[in-house]
């Protein structure tokens, strides 16, 4: 789901992004220029027949089944209800009464919140980190980076139950090391507040390699001359850090901050892995995306879920719009 | 924290780091790196470990003796090779169908004159902004009535269309010089033939790209496989783990070994291919 989310915001970022030249029309005619106008494509010249029907014609009828209808169809499902033996009913907005008629729902959008800006603190350490990385004359970075990254590149369900181990309250070495300088560790993953916690934690260790490794190739980018420059001007290493690197790398910096944002907001696999689908903390402790998932597929409210679904894609939607509009302040251009 | 601390340092002959001062740099990311791989060599030690040992305190940080026997009896508490055939069938079958479907739609919206070309593409463009949620419930409605629940059709179907692919092969052939094909169309070659012998060997990179991060997330995708499948022996490995979390009289070392197991095929490709990965991984995020 990471991924997934990754290679939306991918998009999502360069869509609003200001130096993308994505849609409009490709090629021939240079696309940057022809970003913004529509319509007459190719007036001027004949078509290719039939054979750009042939080329996207299979994906094209995928896409159309299981994506666009299905987002129609959703639409629809959130105002209906389900009977027992199938034939939904149109009902209005009672799905979504209930929805925010319902205290779990406000909880698990507090969770995913919380989960969020915790894995957001990720960001300013990948920065840090992805600086030393970029040193001059570093060796073994090429180590450290498939260090970092190899926790991005693991299965969330499979690692997931390695730390469910390294929580535990009774054997875990987390405790253990914390006993060592006198703290008394929590039973993480079966207490409310801690258990949250724990699924923060391995979020920001998962996405941590992912930010650095985005943000290593922004620091890539900066020319060399600016630091020189900066050398001259007798600027220590943390004032180039913080005067040349940091507004340099705003960009990246920012589209990291989307990327996470949006991934984090769909939390689901960690979640389900770490904590179980039995865990009686899991009321207190669920995310949005697991709340859409228990009402939609455990307790079978296709029409509660459907209307989830389409809170989930507003708020996603309404975040990223808010994350373009403070971008202006702050991303150098 | 420690980093930010560490950062705040300025070396004592700051602007030429030579050898000598760098070696805080190691120490911050030594630590850091000790950090992220310790639930890996945990895995290890664990999977190799006995039950009593995992359960110790203070920890067991190397068995006494190597049990071997809890890989072979990870095939007692799942069934491995059932998963472990659903997961290989679908990343291979996602893959190459993304692949080849994503590369002719991806040439076409790039140079190819038709009606529609750029609402079909916007349209296509607009599934990424969507979370998966929304289309969930809806897929699960159309396998199920296809009678796919429970079948590898049904695991894999949605997941053979790819907007991202699209759009990334699509950039690929927009970044080639339009003469390549001008210069086969002058010596009589066809549409399919221009796009076979002349372009299609030029996006290698591109589809290398795609190729990894497709079977990064076949291989670890777990909510739809989850709702479309309940029977064990249907499942991918990534919901035949996550089902058994929770379970609490299930033998530690083994469920360690499991987990190791089902890693494994990702983790080598990427200590293999590392730099292709990270790389063609960044580069999604960047230039496309």
């Amino acid at each position: 789901m990471a991924m997934d989310a990754a290679r939306a915001d991918t998009v999502t970022a360069r869509a609003g992004g200001t130096r993308s030249d994505i849609p409009g029309r490709p090629g021939r005619r240079g696309g940057r220029a022809s970003n913004s106008s529509r319509g007459r494509v190719g007036a001027r010249r004949r078509t290719d027949g039939l054979w750009p029907w042939l080329f996207t014609g299979p994906l094209l009828v995928g896409v159309g089944v299981f994506y666009i209808w299905p987002i129609l169809q959703t639409l629809w499902f959130s105002f209906t209800k389900w009977g027992a033996f199938g034939g939904a009913s149109f009902t209005g907005i009672s799905n979504y009464a209930a929805m925010f008629a319902d205290p779990e729902f406000y909880r698990s959008l507090l969770n995913t919140a919380i989960y969020t800006l915790i894995v957001l603190l990720g960001v300013p350490i990948a920065v840090v980190l992805a600086w030393l990385l970029e040193t001059p004359g570093l060796r073994f970075t090429q180590f450290y980076r498939v260090l970092f990254f190899l926790p991005y590149i693991a299965m969330p369900a499979a690692i997931a139950l390695v730390w469910r181990i390294i929580f535990n309250g009774d054997f875990g070495v987390l405790n253990w090391a914390m006993s060592l300088v006198g703290i008394d560790g929590p039973y993480w993953i079966a207490t409310p507040g801690f258990a949250l916690l724990a699924v923060s934690i391995v979020g920001l260790w998962s996405s941590l390699g992912f930010s650095m490794i985005i943000l290593g190739a922004g620091l890539k980018a900066i020319p060399r001359e600016l630091y020189d420059a900066a050398r001259v001007d007798g600027a220590s290493r943390w004032r180039q850090f913080r005067s040349v690197t940091v507004p340099m790398l705003s960009p990246s910096i920012f589209f990291v901050l989307v990327v996470t944002t949006i991934g984090s907001f769909q939390l689901f696999d960690l979640l389900y892995a770490l904590l179980g689908s039995s865990n009686p903390v899991l009321p207190q402790s669920m995310s949005v995306v697991f709340y859409f998932y228990s009402s939609g597929f455990v307790q079978n409210d296709k029409g509660l879920a459907a209307a989830v679904a389409m809170v989930i894609f507003v708020l996603i939607g309404l975040i990223t719009l808010a994350q373009f509009r403070m971008q202006r302040r702050w991303v150098h251009q | 924290m420690a980093d930010v601390s560490a950062a705040r340092k300025p070396p004592t002959r700051a602007g030429t780091p030579r050898d000598g001062s760098l070696w805080w740099i190691h120490v911050v990311l030594g630590v850091g790196g000790f950090v992220m791989a310790f639930p890996f060599l945990w895995q290890i030690v664990m999977s190799l470990s006995t039950q009593a040992e995992v359960q110790s305190v203070p920890p067991t940080f190397w068995p006494a003796q190597l049990q071997w026997d809890n890989f072979a009896n990870v095939f007692r508490l799942l069934p491995f090779f059932s998963q472990l055939r659903v997961s290989l069938l679908m990343t291979i079958i996602q893959t190459v169908v993304q692949i080849v479907l994503c590369t002719f739609a991806g040439y076409a919206f790039a140079r190819m004159r038709f009606h529609g070309r750029v609402f079909l593409f916007g349209v296509v463009l607009s599934i990424l902004l969507i979370p998966s949620q929304v289309y969930l419930l809806s897929q699960y409605q159309i396998v199920q009535s296809l009678g796919w629940l429970n079948t590898l059709a049904g695991i894999v179907a949605p997941g053979l269309f790819s907007a991202f692919g699209t759009f990334l092969m699509r950039t690929a052939f927009v970044n080639l010089p339009v003469e390549l094909e001008e210069a086969a169309r002058l010596d009589g070659a066809g549409p399919l033939r221009i796009f076979g012998s002349v372009m299609v060997p030029l996006v290698g990179p591109a589809v290398s790209v795609l190729a990894i991060t497709t079977i990064l997330f076949s291989w670890n995708l777990l909510l739809w496989p989850l709702v479309v499948s309940t029977r064990a022996d249907q499942m991918p490995l990534a919901a035949g783990l996550a089902t058994l979390s929770g379970n609490h009289q299930i033998d530690y070392p083994v469920l360690m070994a499991a987990s190791l197991m089902a890693m494994a095929p990702v983790l080598i490709m990427f200590i293999v291919l590392q730099r292709r990965v990270i790389d063609g991984l960044a580069s999604t995020g960047l230039k496309g």
